[in-house]
């Protein structure tokens, strides 16, 4: 503002014909002598250095050619063959685009070869030639310039804080209460919105975590096999095989939580208790066949699958945290960052001598959540 | 000579010292892991065999497994009943004879060649049965189901011997062995007699079908393709966003030290 005076003063003229040919779908005439809030200023007070009468004498401060010119030229030719292989590149980026149309796994791949190998040529070569030229054909002189304040003088400040004011009156906001209060009421279901959008990323979990699809008298299946098996087949201490809740084998959602280890033991090597619920250090004895003992596989801890077997310690090892699990004693946390014991799943064989369930988990598996244990198992 | 003593001083000398190290490294390393793989023939047993084997067993393995094969507490487990399966694993891989006693017995050259290995096999299997050695028929993998065999891989082996049967540690200095080297007649037995560590996965639990299918996917997955060349230990995807992330990283080194480099006058 070096010419002092106010944009949009009453009389100045300049208001009218000043603005910007963009705004020209306004109302002419409009007869208000005063600007209006995102509008750009009159003319007059853009041009700041056309009130300066003599500009200065022209000094140069950058040399207008490199010195050697014999080189420079051999520069031009190696960057200028850089930008046209760029430029093949970019033509071969097109081509694999159009010409890499495969839907197979291996189209797939060639495709995205070609398209990333391409681009990347593409940019490589840009940023290389660039560098050169930047290193070879620009003076390396070193500039100074000098820094100004950032702060703006008290009158541009003062001028801001009127025009913000007059806008702030102008368009009525403030005046009008209505208008303002209806405006903020119709953002409101806008701000809301994200409430419900996280509500449905998914159903509550009710009890859900507390409870797995094991029930009374449903077999235990071999993983992958899917097929039941009897203390008979599984007669030689020191196996361990995965085990899903029969006919589950597809639901993904179950097998999260129902996924057992059944291990064969010596008799003699567990350290049983009589009682009908777990204690620690112990196996409990009703809920075993033939020294068959089946704990959950999903790890206490963080819930990895725990399955990690060594029949010389018989410690069930998580591979995540190295959580370890005495099988003999319960699965007792004998080290590692697990909280609890490997929940036993109560076992029994069903008439035709197949292993099956005697019940749910007694106790929820897994990871230790907020709720857990606020439903009876 | 002079070649070199005329461009050592050279600006890009440097780079390709450097590449050229690099390069170097790499052949070498592909060059000292490449594997192999050999194959064994189910015995037939006779008194002379298990004579042989008897005389074999006193020579080599009877300090630690006592003359009779009853064991030693706290040093070498009876092999009483242990069949000749177990044999052939351990004496065929070279695990036994053990050269010292050691949290895990790593593989290594045989030192009982085929015909002696099967002969000490006999002599145990005599003594208390067990798991007899697989005839080439129950280990072959022609017509096995890939897929299953990697479902069961997965949920019964993978958590020691890693997905692609690259090994892992276990607790006190025991190790899962990575199974590259390991043959279709050795992995079988290694399911079916559970040795050292690891669990027994007898013939009613994983049918003779289902370990082929198993063996089916252990060796199968050894000649899948390395995208990038490399097979980076077969560790999973940190190994290869490491070597990636430390390549990208040399290069952006490489690349800003050329960008800022100190231009040449033409008078230097």
């Amino acid at each position: 503002m070096t010419d002092g005076m106010k944009p949009g003063q009453p009389g100045e003229g300049g208001w009218q014909s000043g603005h910007d040919p963009a705004d020209a779908a306004e109302p002419e005439g409009h007869g208000s002598p005063h600007r209006v809030i995102g509008t750009p200023p009159p003319a007059e007070a853009r041009t700041m250095l056309a009130a300066q009468d003599t500009a200065p004498e022209h000094v140069r401060e950058l040399p207008a050619d490199p010195d050697d010119p014999v080189r420079a030229k051999k520069v031009e030719r190696l960057v200028a063959a850089i930008f046209t292989l760029a430029f093949l590149a970019g033509c071969g980026f097109i081509a694999s685009y159009v010409l890499f149309t495969g839907h197979t796994l291996v189209g797939v791949q060639h495709s995205n070869m070609a398209l990333g190998g391409s681009l990347a040529l593409v940019l490589l070569l840009l940023g290389i030639g660039t560098v050169i030229w930047v290193r070879h054909l620009m003076p390396a002189v070193e500039l100074t310039e000098e820094r100004h304040p950032l702060r703006s003088t008290e009158e541009e400040r003062a001028e801001f804080k009127e025009t913000f004011e007059e806008g702030a009156e102008a368009s009525q906001f403030v005046k009008r209460p209505l208008l303002r209060r209806t405006l903020m009421l119709a953002s409101l279901p806008l701000a809301a919105a994200p409430l419900v959008l996280l509500r449905d990323l998914g159903p509550l979990p009710h009890n859900d975590l507390d409870y797995t699809v094991w029930r009374k008298g449903l077999r235990l299946w071999v993983y992958g096999a899917n097929r039941p098996i009897s203390p008979a087949e599984f007669d030689t201490p020191g196996s361990v095989i995965s085990i899903i809740p029969a006919g589950y084998q597809d639901d993904d959602d179950a097998l999260a939580k129902a996924a057992v280890i059944i291990i064969k033991f010596r008799p003699g090597q567990l350290h049983f208790t009589k009682e009908n619920h777990p204690v620690n250090d112990k196996v409990v004895e009703n809920w075993t066949v033939d020294n068959i003992v089946a704990y959950s596989k999903i790890c206490t801890h963080v819930g990895c699958p725990a399955a990690l077997y060594e029949q010389t310690t018989h410690h069930i090892l998580c591979p995540c945290h190295q959580s370890t699990f005495d099988a003999t004693r319960g699965a007792k946390v004998i080290f590692g960052p697990a909280p609890r014991p490997l929940p036993q799943l109560p076992i029994t064989v069903d008439a035709q001598g197949y292993l099956v369930a005697k019940g749910d988990f007694d106790q929820p598996v897994g990871p230790s959540f907020f709720e857990r244990g606020s439903f009876p198992q | 000579m002079s070649w070199i003593t005329a461009r050592r001083r050279h600006p890009a000398a440097g780079y390709a010292i450097l590449v050229l190290g690099l390069l170097l490294i790499g052949t070498v390393y592909a060059a000292i892991t490449e594997g192999s793989a050999g194959a064994s023939a189910p015995p037939v047993a006779n008194a002379k065999q298990i004579a042989y084997g008897r005389k074999l067993f006193v020579a080599t393995c009877a300090t630690c497994h006592g003359e009779y094969a009853q064991g030693q507490a706290d040093t070498a487990p009876s092999l009483i009943g242990v069949g000749a399966a177990a044999v052939d694993f351990q004496v065929s891989t070279g695990r036994m004879p053990a050269a010292e006693l050691g949290a895990e017995n790593p593989r290594k050259t045989p030192r009982l060649n085929e015909r002696q290995t099967h002969a000490v096999a006999a002599y145990i299997q005599s003594l208390g049965g067990g798991p007899p050695i697989p005839s080439a028929a129950e280990v072959s993998t022609t017509g096995a189901n890939v897929g299953l065999g990697q479902r069961l891989f997965v949920a019964e082996c993978a958590q020691c011997h890693n997905f692609v049967g690259a090994g892992g540690a276990l607790t006190y200095g025991k190790y899962a062995p990575a199974l590259t080297q390991a043959t279709p007649t050795q992995i079988y037995e290694a399911m079916l007699t559970g040795p050292e560590a690891m669990p027994v996965f007898n013939n009613a639990t994983i049918t003779p079908a289902e370990k082929r299918d198993i063996i089916a996917y252990v060796t199968r997955v050894r000649s899948e393709a390395n995208p990038g060349g490399f097979s980076l230990g077969r560790i999973g995807p940190v190994t290869e966003g490491l070597v990636a992330f430390l390549g990208l990283l040399l290069f952006c080194v490489l690349a800003a030290m050329w960008i800022t480099a100190k231009q040449r006058k033409a008078h230097d």
